[in-house]
């Protein structure tokens, strides 16, 4: 790998080629030395982009949400990315990204770019990578940028950590609100969004939503309650509206700031523990532990203090490498 | 510079797409499963794509792999169309195969164009997913 092709991919990136894009992306998904070195040139250009978090249980709408929320800001004149979340199989590493198709309406608008990341099954990983990407697209220049990603695991609450408005969408006949958002989602949701509201029973799920935001507890901004048929674009400028609200508050109440504070000390410790994880393994693989673990194997010494004897050196590597 | 001490090696992604109008995609989605199951990332796009749709989305996935199915015999009037598009763009690393029902006279018009193998009718599908492992770009040179 050289220096010159990696510069050379960066002033592509600068001069709007979507390919140089797409290439870097991949570079930053995959960890690549150069890639960074490339995120890290580009990101002052970031921190102008708006980041709004698309999240719910499969068949929720999302993808078709995401599809409708391109058109609409596109008729407000803004230039939209989006980032369509899949989980890997924990088995195979392999994943199945469809959530395009949904969101074909807008393909050969310049100004619309969509990207599909599998989670490759990492902790935590999805945040940091997912992230890392929304920088790029960033530093491009789109003026919004939806983050969609299916609510299992931890996913739904890492995407609240990355956007600047979460969206969370729910769908009448899933069975009872109350037992299907899971402790600490609802937390996150900045709107809710009541997909499928065409349906029987959309008005039963409103009710329970507004009942257990009304028992929870929340600060100034009270999560509002929009209904939508995302297919048919129904009431989905009415929510950009509510998301600009949204915005509007984080701004005038400075929870905005505190929010971007937040997120970028969660990424920089996010990075900064993951480099040292990679240091302990690293003296983990050393011979000189290996014979620690040998001791330890014969209860001659304790994980306590092998842990602490791994820490030790992994700081010493981490010195000698700095 | 904070980078992971072991380089990983990254899963293939491959754009399955199906151009034209024929509205089978039966084959398709078996494929996709196939080549998940082999541990590899696949977009789908879904059917009646046009070549500029395929591009677009090979070039904005930055796609290893493009699998083409194709069942209505349009092969020769859509695929130059994908690779003028791909060119357009300056892409010009990415494997691209196809399936489906291309007669066999038209195999090497098909593979001129820049097709790299043709899955016929009745083909394993471990053939194409080796054939997909072994020639997919080796981009970690970059």
């Amino acid at each position: 790998m050289t220096v010159t092709q990696s510069d050379r991919l960066v002033e592509r990136f600068r001069a709007g080629d979507r390919a140089a894009l797409a290439r870097l992306i991949s570079w930053v998904e995959n960890g690549r030395p150069a890639g960074l070195r490339a995120m890290a040139e580009l990101y002052r250009a970031t921190g102008q982009a708006y980041v709004v978090g698309i999240t719910g249980p499969p068949g929720a709408g999302k993808s078709t949400l995401t599809n409708a929320l391109i058109r609409g800001y596109r008729t407000r004149g803004k230039t939209v990315a989006v980032v369509a979340v899949d989980p890997s199989s924990a088995l195979t590493g392999g994943a199945t990204l469809g959530d395009r198709i949904r969101m074909l309406e807008n393909f050969d608008d310049p100004d619309v770019y969509i990207r599909s990341m599998a989670t490759r099954g990492e902790m935590g990983g999805l945040s940091l990578a997912v992230g890392a990407v929304v920088h790029l697209l960033d530093a491009y220049g789109f003026d919004v940028i939806l983050i969609e990603t299916v609510g299992v695991g931890q996913d739904e609450v890492d995407v609240g950590e990355l956007a600047d408005t979460t969206l969370l969408l729910q769908v009448p006949g899933l069975g009872d609100a109350i037992q299907t958002i899971k402790a600490g989602v609802l937390e996150i949701a900045d709107l809710l969004v009541v997909n499928k509201a065409d349906m029987a029973g959309a008005n039963d799920l409103v009710r329970d939503l507004r009942m257990m935001l009304r028992l929870g507890e929340h600060g100034p901004w009270v999560a509002p309650i929009v209904e939508t048929v995302a297919t048919e674009h129904r009431n989905v400028d009415t929510l950009i509206d509510k998301i600009e609200q949204h915005a509007a508050y984080l701004a005038e109440s400075g929870e905005g700031r505190r929010r971007r504070e937040r997120r970028d000390r969660r990424e920089v410790s996010r990075l900064a523990r993951r480099w040292l994880a990679a240091q302990v393994d690293a003296v983990l693989a050393e011979a000189d532990t290996r014979e620690l673990l040998v001791d330890l194997g014969r209860r001659e010494t304790d994980p306590w203090r092998v842990a602490t004897e791994a820490a030790r050196r992994s700081a010493g590597r981490f010195q000698r490498s700095g | 510079m904070v980078s992971s001490a072991n380089p990983r090696t990254t899963p293939i992604r491959v754009l399955v797409a199906k151009p034209g109008l024929d509205g089978h995609d039966r084959g398709a989605k078996v494929m996709v499963r196939a080549l998940r199951d082999a541990g590899m990332e696949v977009i789908y796009t879904g059917l009646f794509q046009t070549p500029e749709m395929i591009a677009r989305a090979a070039i904005d996935e930055d796609a290893d792999v493009i699998g083409l199915s194709i069942l209505s015999g349009a092969h020769l009037a859509l695929f130059p169309k994908i690779f003028a598009e791909l060119e357009k763009a300056g892409v010009d690393d990415v494997l691209v195969v196809a399936g489906g029902t291309i007669p066999n006279e038209d195999v090497p018009r098909v593979k001129e164009l820049g097709v790299a193998e043709v899955f016929g009718p009745g083909t394993p599908m471990e053939e194409a997913v080796r054939f997909i492992r072994e020639h997919a770009p080796d981009r970690s040179g970059e």
